[in-house]
């Protein structure tokens, strides 16, 4: 049996902030590079996933099994595959460079740097967990860090923001949990195991199906809406914008770059394998708020003054392509969608890393003290249009590969969402070019910002990963879309079966049910 | 890999290694060593098209090189792959040749600047994006390039990015093109799902099959309510792809980024806003030209715009007073000729005339910078005049630029706008579609009246009759270095030469530039192809009278503009209804303002409206209510705890804690 990757990675992070908490209080600095090492580490013990994955290979790999609370039918089983695997890298690769922008955090550091260690552990273990239960621990542990950065470590209104996000997680996700729970017992085979559930529940063949009509859509729809909060889908977006203001610069990174990722992971890993009829039948539904959020979310970046504000509020647009991508059941859109979940951490962290590099010399972020940045900080200029151009999906970049399969995807499937998704791609480009002239271009209009220094080391080695990044996925995409393609198409190929099947049974059982009430009838 | 291709494959990255050379180390280089690296590269990827242009010219056949699998999803697979055929290798050395003389003409107009190493940064860029796009072999990398050309061009609009102005002109012409560019990207997800392939060769070569061929004629409803129109799917491909062509070749509706992106440097605009950006729309319809020619309604259209798009931009030419505006002008109007030849069936009419007006419109942009720089950045024309000694050679060269673009015989340009506008009327002349040939005919003639009375204004306002500007400024003027005036003398050579490369059959010439395309593009309609080999007589015809015609509109604009100079104020004065038009034609027939009231502001206002009322008064009311009733019971906690967030997580445990023993242990057991 090979080594115990993933088990390491769930481990290391939390044995780094046990050590980080530990510490003294007084030895800041200390804390500091305990936390980079242990992210550092992280990340290095994760390069075999990229190395070692079998990309042609179908279903999990590096799979670890144990029972757990056998009397509950919980078990800890944790593995990735071609739709995971490069999340999990996305999240070990953006965490030591979160330790690394929180550099010049002063206030209460190690618990901070603990809180970021550990809610690591919780994102990775909620992107591997294949036991539902199991995912649903790691899924609510990630909550409590994640509301301690916003909340401790925020701006002016945190407590306002981090009670939002409070509030819209947790209403999204108690219904799920009972739905879990329900599923689990009327599954009947006591186990949270996500395939046997899965199967149990979408019984091959002519055995009953253990959920009605009703108890599928209403399971579905729990999982959904715990999944839509946090992609998030509009109109549940609204806590989105007052988090990033509010989140320190790593905190917006890592709540953009993975933690939304974890809404349009679950529709894609729980949601709609389990209940593949409900989910054909919601399709058009999330399809049409998709492209509300693309357009929605567009114009909102339009209204905006503050650069935080602004890009979540791209987010939702971007995220908006992945769902769409989703539903479309196409293998183009779906890849386009995987990859695009990956360059929207990528781009989206990038930038928020921008906007860190000014808030940290001037702290504000509004657009109006900015202007004629490019004459002091030219190189930080080059970076910023190079990672805008990411965002607005210009070829060459990372950012046009994932939109262009969606789109190309979903037009194959469904014409008119993919003509309305597309003008998301004009939108974007006038929101973007307005936010970067009116930071960069122009005359620098306030004497404060005259003599701002240029990107400094530390910043570099944040942002130098980034930018390498999208380059490669968008000159050579084929690294990355030869891991995800061959799990996309297994994974369609089911849920078209699944959704097939399911149909059919109903129809089936449909008749069957009229003819036996006629029958009564005539009786 | 036979040596041509191992060149093919050198052309565009030479040009890409000289934009990563002076975008890394371009403060290490400096500015000579700057400008000496970004020239060299575009000199050495013309050097490298050579051995390409001698395979294609010698054998008539492509040269080809694959590079890499890039994008392979289920069933899309799309090769990074150069090729190099009939078509693409005019654009090759349009492209190579007249850059490698901008880039050179660039290091004297720029050499006083403070950023020259990032000028050529983005200039070098911009011919990588342009190569990709005219030698990629499928549609995909053309949209690379497409989009690739479109962001140097934003970069290089707004190169004096201190100035807003300049930025936002800038910004203006990638959000335009970005329009275009969704119908493109339409077009190209249309395409993809009828031919599963975005390879020329392919979607050529499948054109012939009957089931594809059913598919693209199929006709399918709109679906815009209360209007029942139908369509065949080509019809809409085409057009979705159109709409591309008239964001990056600024026609109607999408022109109105090309006037401001005048806000660039001289050179920029003389290399990408006249002699090849903008032509790439040109170039792709010729791409597709089978394609395009199965959806006649489309042809119709192209027609149709361009001849509107050329006396539109022609009249607006008329009123301008800034040099670089009256050739911006120019540049729509006669890109506007080759789309009205495109859309008669006259691909390689249009494609001549992209090659001729590469020579002479590159040449009259370099020659109105030649003026620019040596007046120390004086733009507007009624501060020139007299410049004729001062500056004799730029003079000269732009003297032989005007009489090409102006049609007057045996320059460049009277030979491509001959073919157009023969096109153009060969419905009527022929007898074979009156009306439709006689409106075409119409626009296009006009057009060309107007173009040779513009340019002859420009010229005798810049150059002749006596100085207007302060004489400081006069004498001060000096001619260009060599650096300067060597390629206007050398694009000058071609605009007199080039035409003879196609000398029509009626004058006894062997039209060599269209049998030379011949196979690459459609002939479309077959009969009007055939026609013009039997009406000689007519062709003559139309050749005197447009001659005739380019001789009035030179003459008129001499006489006036040197002998009467204040007749245009006087008939203005005296006939108030000519002066209302003439505002009008002045303020450019107010369509930025009218974009500005129809498109920017209500998007703008819908955007913030949105925002106040579903984001932050219904969304976010709903949820504040929610939170004041959370606050209220955290605020009974916050008496047993301090610390008001620590409160709600451990609340929060608490409360999941509770929930999951609940399920467990009461509903498991039961």
């Amino acid at each position: 049996m090979s080594a115990p990757i993933l088990s390491a990675l769930l481990v290391i992070p939390v044995a780094g902030a046990a050590l980080v908490a530990l510490l003294p209080r007084e030895n800041a600095r200390e804390a500091k590079l305990a936390a980079l090492l242990t992210a550092f580490l992280t990340f290095l013990v994760s390069i075999p996933l990229w190395t070692q994955f079998r990309p042609g290979d179908i279903g999990m790999q590096f799979v670890e099994t144990r029972a757990w609370v056998p009397a509950l039918g919980l078990t800890y089983k944790v593995g990735v595959d071609g739709i995971s695997v490069l999340l999990v890298l996305l999240t070990t690769l953006l965490m030591p460079i979160c330790v690394l922008a929180s550099w010049s955090i002063s206030d209460r550091v190690k618990d901070y740097m603990a809180a970021f260690l550990i809610l690591e552990s919780a994102m990775i273990g909620s992107f591997v967990a294949q036991d539902l239960l199991l995912f649903y621990v790691f899924w609510e542990a990630m909550l409590i860090p994640m509301l301690l950065i916003i909340g401790v470590w925020g701006g002016r209104r945190r407590v306002y923001a981090a009670l939002k996000f409070f509030l819209f997680t947790v209403v999204g996700s108690l219904p799920m949990f009972v739905a879990i729970l329900y599923i689990y017992f009327k599954a009947g085979a006591h186990t949270f195991d996500l395939e046997t559930l899965r199967a149990s529940l979408n019984p091959a063949g002519d055995a009953p199906l253990p959920l009605t009509v009703t108890a599928a859509r209403w399971c579905f729809f729990a999982f959904a809406l715990a999944f839509a909060v946090k992609v998030p889908l509009f109109p549940l977006h609204t806590w989105l914008p007052d988090a990033h203001v509010e989140a320190p610069t790593a905190g917006s990174v890592i709540l953009a770059g993975v933690l939304l990722k974890m809404g349009t992971y679950g529709l894609l890993r729980f949601a709609i394998p389990i209940f593949p009829g409900a989910a054909a039948e919601f399709a058009p539904a999330l399809i049409s708020l998709a492209v509300i959020g693309v357009i929605y979310g567009s114009l909102m970046c339009l209204a905006q003054e503050d650069m935080k504000k602004l890009i979540a509020y791209s987010s939702v647009a971007h995220l908006g392509f992945c769902v769409l991508g989703m539903f479309v059941w196409n293998d183009k859109a779906l890849s386009g969608s995987i990859l695009q979940m990956v360059n929207h951490g990528i781009s989206t962290g990038a930038l928020f890393l921008c906007v860190g590099v000014l808030y940290e010399r001037r702290h504000t972020r509004l657009l109006e003290d900015f202007g004629g940045i490019a004459k002091v900080m030219p190189w930080y200029a080059a970076v910023l249009i190079i990672v805008t151009l990411s965002s607005i999906g210009l070829p060459g970049t990372n950012g046009f590969i994932g939109e262009f399969l969606i789109l190309l995807g979903t037009f194959e499937a469904k014409k008119v969402p993919a003509i309305l998704a597309s003008t998301g791609v004009v939108l974007g480009a006038t929101y973007m070019l307005w936010m970067a002239q009116r930071v960069l271009f122009g005359r620098v209009t306030h004497e404060e910002n005259e003599n701002l220094g240029d990107l400094r080391g530390r910043e570099w080695a944040t942002l130098l990963p980034l930018l390498f990044l999208i380059f490669a996925i968008g000159v050579v995409p084929n690294v990355f879309l030869h891991r995800i393609a061959p799990a996309v198409e297994d994974y369609n190929r089911q849920v078209r079966a699944a959704i097939h099947h399911d149909q059919e049974r109903r129809a089936e059982e449909k008749s069957r049910a009229e003819f036996e009430r006629h029958g009564g009838a005539r009786k | 890999m036979n040596e041509a291709s191992r060149c093919l494959a050198a052309v565009p990255f030479l040009c890409l290694a000289g934009f990563l050379a002076n975008g890394l180390l371009g403060r290490r280089l400096g500015r000579n060593g700057g400008a000496a690296v970004g020239v060299a590269a575009a000199i050495a990827s013309f050097l490298f098209s050579i051995p390409v242009a001698r395979e294609v010219f010698s054998t008539g056949e492509a040269v080809k090189v694959d590079l890499f699998a890039w994008i392979d999803v289920a069933d899309l697979q799309v090769k990074f792959a150069f090729l190099c055929d009939r078509l693409s290798v005019i654009m090759l050395l349009i492209v190579t040749g007249v850059g490698s003389l901008i880039h050179l003409y660039s290091a004297g107009y720029m050499a006083h600047d403070a950023s020259v190493p990032r000028y050529f940064s983005y200039l070098n860029l911009f011919m990588f994006s342009m190569l990709l796009l005219v030698l990629g072999d499928n549609l995909l990398l053309m949209f690379v390039g497409w989009e690739g050309v479109g962001l140097c061009s934003y970069l290089l609009i707004g190169f004096w990015f201190e100035d807003p102005e300049k930025a936002y002109a800038g910004r203006k012409a990638f959000i335009v093109n970005r329009i275009g560019d969704f119908g493109f990207a339409l077009g190209l997800f249309a395409i993809f799902m009828v031919f599963h392939s975005f390879d020329y060769e392919t979607i050529r070569a499948n054109l012939g099959d009957s089931n594809i061929r059913g598919r693209l004629l199929s006709t399918f409803e709109l679906g815009i309510p209360f209007v029942d129109v139908k369509m065949s799917l080509v019809c809409a491909i085409t057009l979705a792809l159109f709409l591309g062509a008239t964001g990056k070749s600024a026609q109607i509706p999408l022109y109105v980024w090309l006037p401001d992106a005048m806000a660039g440097p001289t050179p920029v605009s003389a290399l990408i806003h006249a002699a090849t950006m903008v032509t790439s729309g040109i170039y792709m319809v010729c791409r597709l030209s089978h394609l395009f020619v199965m959806a006649p309604p489309t042809m119709d259209i192209i027609a149709g715009v361009g001849g509107a798009t050329a006396v539109f931009a022609a009249l607006m030419a008329l009123a301008q007073n800034d040099i670089k505006k009256v050739l911006a002008y120019s540049t729509v109007s006669q890109l506007g000729l080759m789309f009205l030849a495109l859309g008669t069936g006259g691909f390689s009419a249009g494609f001549f005339h992209v090659f001729t007006h590469a020579f002479f419109k590159a040449l009259l942009f370099l020659g109105a910078g030649s003026v620019i720089h040596a007046l120390s950045g004086e733009q507007d024309l009624r501060r020139m005049g007299g410049l004729k000694d001062r500056l004799p050679a730029t003079f000269a060269t732009m003297l032989i630029g005007t009489v090409a673009i102006a049609g007057i015989p045996p320059f460049a340009g009277f030979f491509s706008k001959d073919e157009i506008l023969w096109r153009a009327w060969e419905g009527y002349l022929t007898g074979r579609n009156i009306g439709h040939g006689l409106i075409l005919g119409l626009l296009g003639s006009f057009a060309s009246a107007l173009t040779a009375f513009y340019m002859f204004r420009l010229l005798t306002l810049a150059f002749l009759g006596a100085p207007r500007g302060s004489a400081e400024a006069h004498s001060h003027a000096h001619e260009s270095p060599w650096t300067m005036t060597l390629p206007l003398t050398i694009l000058a050579i071609c605009s007199v030469a080039a035409g003879f490369l196609n000398v029509p059959h009626a004058l006894h010439g062997s039209a060599h530039f269209s049998a030379w395309l011949q196979p690459v593009v459609a002939a479309w309609p077959e009969i009007a192809t055939a026609a013009q080999a039997s009406h000689h007589g007519a062709e003559i015809g139309l050749m005197t009278v447009s001659t005739l015609i380019a001789f009035g509109g030179s003459g008129f604009a001499l006489w006036i503009y040197l002998k009467r100079p204040g007749l245009p104020a006087e008939v203005i004065q005296k006939s108030p209804g000519l002066g209302r038009v003439y505002a009008v034609i002045r303020d450019k027939f107010y369509i930025d303002e009218a974009y500005d009231r129809i498109v920017v502001r209500p998007v703008k206002l819908t955007a913030f409206t949105l925002w106040i009322f579903v984001d932050v008064l219904i969304i976010d009311t709903l949820i504040n209510v929610a939170a004041l009733i959370a606050e209220v019971i955290s605020e009974a906690a916050r008496r047993l705890q301090d610390g008001a967030v620590g409160t709600y997580a451990v609340w929060f445990l608490a409360g999941a804690m509770l929930l999951l023993g609940y399920f467990l242990f009461v509903l498991g057991a039961a």
